[in-house]
């Protein structure tokens, strides 16, 4: 560069009143694209099944048209997993991205401080403990709701552990991280010894929901997803520009008005609950988290997962997943595909933006 | 990201200085003394203890001079093998847990991370499902071959368009891993039989292993420990970037390639003996960092005494609490070790990620 002085050119800002936003043009450029992506992967998720419905149908069944067979099968039938999908991963994306903030480190994700564990250890428990002698698998009349909730009676005793064990005249976010990782080991270790002790009929039927599946799940499990969705991540958005201000050292956070401990502590609840309402209905599928807030930021390009682009990237992913495992790999988990789709896809980002990391 | 990123005056990053500031923690070759004892009092403890106890002078006299009692047949074929195996296991376990964090400048980096553990897990599924293996030695070797292929993989993906980052490296492990462990999955979920002997081999255990393992996994981990002996002192430089690591005369690239080479054989070679054990490599060198501060030529040595001191207790704690049958040392040591981890983290100032 033969010149020396620089010109900053200013980004685009939007003001309502007194308080203002940035925007990134990029970022709204990737936010609206992955959003397109997941309406599309939604319809073709409803459209393809046993029995194939054409585009205009299904579009005309989510707009409120009632009337007719294809409408039934839209609404009622594929509805209800074509939601969950699409919650879980939004709820699992934006989890990952808002621990991997707090940590600041790319690592975290909600199996690791625990969350996922305490579900597995829930559900898994209750599977072994009311395993039907002949089956394996527990049987009557609430089971098909009974481990979800055990799982998410799991993970909230896995949170609660974690915030007491954390607390030391205050929370501080990275402390809670290394917290959890001491949770985790030791709840994934009772899930492992329960596997080790089942018989080998319930070993098998617990590993089935450990590897992540959609083939149960009910309207029930939309709606409570749904609430605890729309509840949470609009609180979480909310507490992201207070991390980014976290971000510029404690004095300065201070400084401008958000206390650090705080807006972390907050944050870390807002991943957590999601995390846990998600891996309730779906099981463990850590990946989603993991690895969606950094495919996000790669995208993005900036240098901390953007939380809006890797919560709309978790709902495309599992949604992709469940769209494969209905027309191609019928055999497969949900967790499973969304593994073998999401980690090729990421070490070709790897490769590509290679040049681009520190 | 890392202990020695810390703005603290009273801290700084090189040995020499801390180690002359007063109140700062370090390393000292009589609490490494303390260490190695704390091991041999541990092998003679998992000797001594188990469903039938036999007194120290015994153990010790059954060890060096067998002779046809029962006693010392207990201790030289069940016994001996176990805790050879739990010792170095644990001390492989420890250094490449140090070794990985200090190389990847992480703190919640694994040494399962580089995809090591799944990769050797897959190779033994692979193992189980196809050829109906069912031998300790055979899945070692399996193990190995996984490990080595995964390593190969990781590193290879990582290094494409010039040297491999720590960050990429690690990223790449994890992506890996969750490839390789979705694999896994869709064929103990589709075969029953398969997941009956998994279950048992991933918790991670060092019971029913001969010696014929020991010697089978000797070699790597001793070809592992050499080379963490050879990159360990430039550890603490790497810490300060590439750049500066480089004017203060360390090849960055060779001492980083110097140090996977060693992880991979000290984590491939311990999944390869006693399962993928996880947690103790991560923990270790936390606990480690705890008594000697950040300095790693101290943390490396520390992370492998005590990564064999906490597997060797932890599998004695198995075969006592409950009683006649035996719980594996994978599961015992993460739910031991997980909530005294938990009371560490509590207690110690904050180490900071």
């Amino acid at each position: 560069m033969s010149s020396a002085t620089t010109t900053t050119r200013l980004r685009p800002a939007l003001r309502v009143g007194r308080a203002s936003w940035r925007v990134h043009p990029r970022a709204v450029w990737c936010a609206a694209v992955t959003t397109l992506l997941m309406a599309a992967l939604l319809v073709v998720d409803l459209a393809y099944g046993d029995l194939n419905i054409p585009f205009t149908d299904v579009v005309r069944a989510l707009l409120g048209d009632t009337s007719g067979v294809n409408a039934f099968i839209v609404r009622d039938v594929r509805l209800p997993e074509a939601s969950v999908a699409l919650l879980a991963g939004l709820a699992l994306g934006l989890s990952g991205a808002l621990i991997q903030t707090i940590a600041r480190n790319p690592l975290a994700s909600p199996d690791v401080i625990g969350v996922n564990a305490g579900a597995a250890a829930g559900a898994v428990g209750y599977i072994v403990l009311f395993a039907a002698a002949d089956t394996g698998a527990p049987s009557g009349v609430g089971a098909d709701l009974a481990i979800p909730l055990a799982a998410f009676g799991g993970a909230l005793a896995a949170t609660a552990l974690l915030y007491a064990a954390g607390w030391r005249g205050g929370l501080d976010g990275r402390r809670l991280v290394l917290v959890g990782i001491g949770i985790a080991a030791a709840l994934t270790a009772c899930t492992s010894w329960l596997l080790v002790a089942a018989r080998l009929q319930t070993a098998a039927s617990a590993q089935v929901w450990l590897s992540g599946s959609l083939s149960g799940v009910t309207s029930g499990n939309a709606w409570w997803l749904l609430l605890v969705v729309a509840v949470v991540a609009p609180c979480a958005l909310w507490q992201g520009s207070a991390l980014n201000i976290v971000e510029l050292g404690d004095d300065t956070a201070h400084a401008l008005g958000v206390r650090p401990s705080r807006a972390q502590a907050i944050a870390l609840l807002c991943a957590v609950l999601l995390a846990a309402v998600a891996v309730s209905a779906v099981g463990p599928i850590g990946f989603v988290a993991f690895v969606c807030p950094q495919i996000a930021r790669r995208l993005v390009g900036t240098s901390r997962p953007p939380l809006l682009t890797s919560a709309l990237a978790g709902a495309v992913l599992v949604l992709a997943a469940d769209v494969i495992t209905r027309l191609w790999l019928t055999g497969l988990a949900v967790g499973v595909v969304t593994s073998l789709v999401g980690a090729p896809y990421f070490i070709y980002l790897l490769i590509r933006t290679r040049r681009t990391q520190s | 990201m890392t202990i020695l990123d810390k703005a603290d005056p009273a801290n700084p990053p090189s040995a020499q200085a801390s180690s002359s500031v007063p109140g700062v923690r370090t390393g000292s070759w009589r609490v490494v003394g303390i260490l190695v004892v704390g091991v041999l009092v541990c092998a003679v403890l998992s000797l001594m203890i188990g469903n039938v106890g036999i007194s120290p002078t015994t153990s010790v006299r059954a060890l060096f001079a067998p002779d046809n009692s029962q006693a010392a047949a207990i201790i030289q074929q069940l016994r001996l093998p176990r805790t050879a195996l739990l010792i170095v296991v644990g001390l492989a376990l420890g250094l490449s847990g140090a070794l990985m964090q200090g190389q990847s400048r992480n703190p919640l980096a694994d040494p399962g991370l580089l995809g090591i553990s799944e990769g050797a897990s897959l190779a033994v599924v692979l193992a189980i499902f196809w050829l109906h293996i069912s031998s300790p030695v055979a899945y070692g070797w399996f193990a190995l071959l996984g490990a080595g292929l995964t390593a190969w993989l990781v590193f290879s993906i990582s290094a494409l368009r010039g040297g491999p980052s720590p960050l990429t490296l690690v990223l790449t492990g994890a992506a890996v891993s969750a490839l390789a462990s979705a694999i896994i999955t869709s064929i103990i979920t589709s075969n029953v039989s398969t997941l009956d002997q998994y279950r048992f081999w991933v918790v991670g255990s060092a019971a029913g292993r001969g010696l014929d393992v020991f010697w089978q996994v000797l070699p790597f981990l001793a070809l592992g420990v050499v080379l963490t002996v050879v990159c360990t002192p430039a550890i603490n430089l790497l810490q300060l970037g590439d750049d500066a690591a480089r004017a203060l005369g360390v090849r960055p690239g060779l001492h980083k390639f110097l140090g996977i080479c060693a992880v991979m054989l000290l984590t491939g070679g311990a999944v390869a003996a006693c399962g993928p054990i996880g947690f103790l490599g991560l923990v270790a060198p936390h606990v480690a960092r705890l008594v000697c501060g950040p300095d790693y030529r101290w943390v490396v040595p520390y992370s492998g005494l005590i990564g064999a001191i906490v597997l060797t207790l932890a599998d004695i704690l198995g075969r006592v609490i409950a009683g006649g049958a035996e719980v594996q040392v994978g599961i015992v040591m993460a739910l031991v070790g997980g909530p005294v981890f938990v009371l560490l983290v509590r207690r110690a100032r904050l180490v900071q990620l």
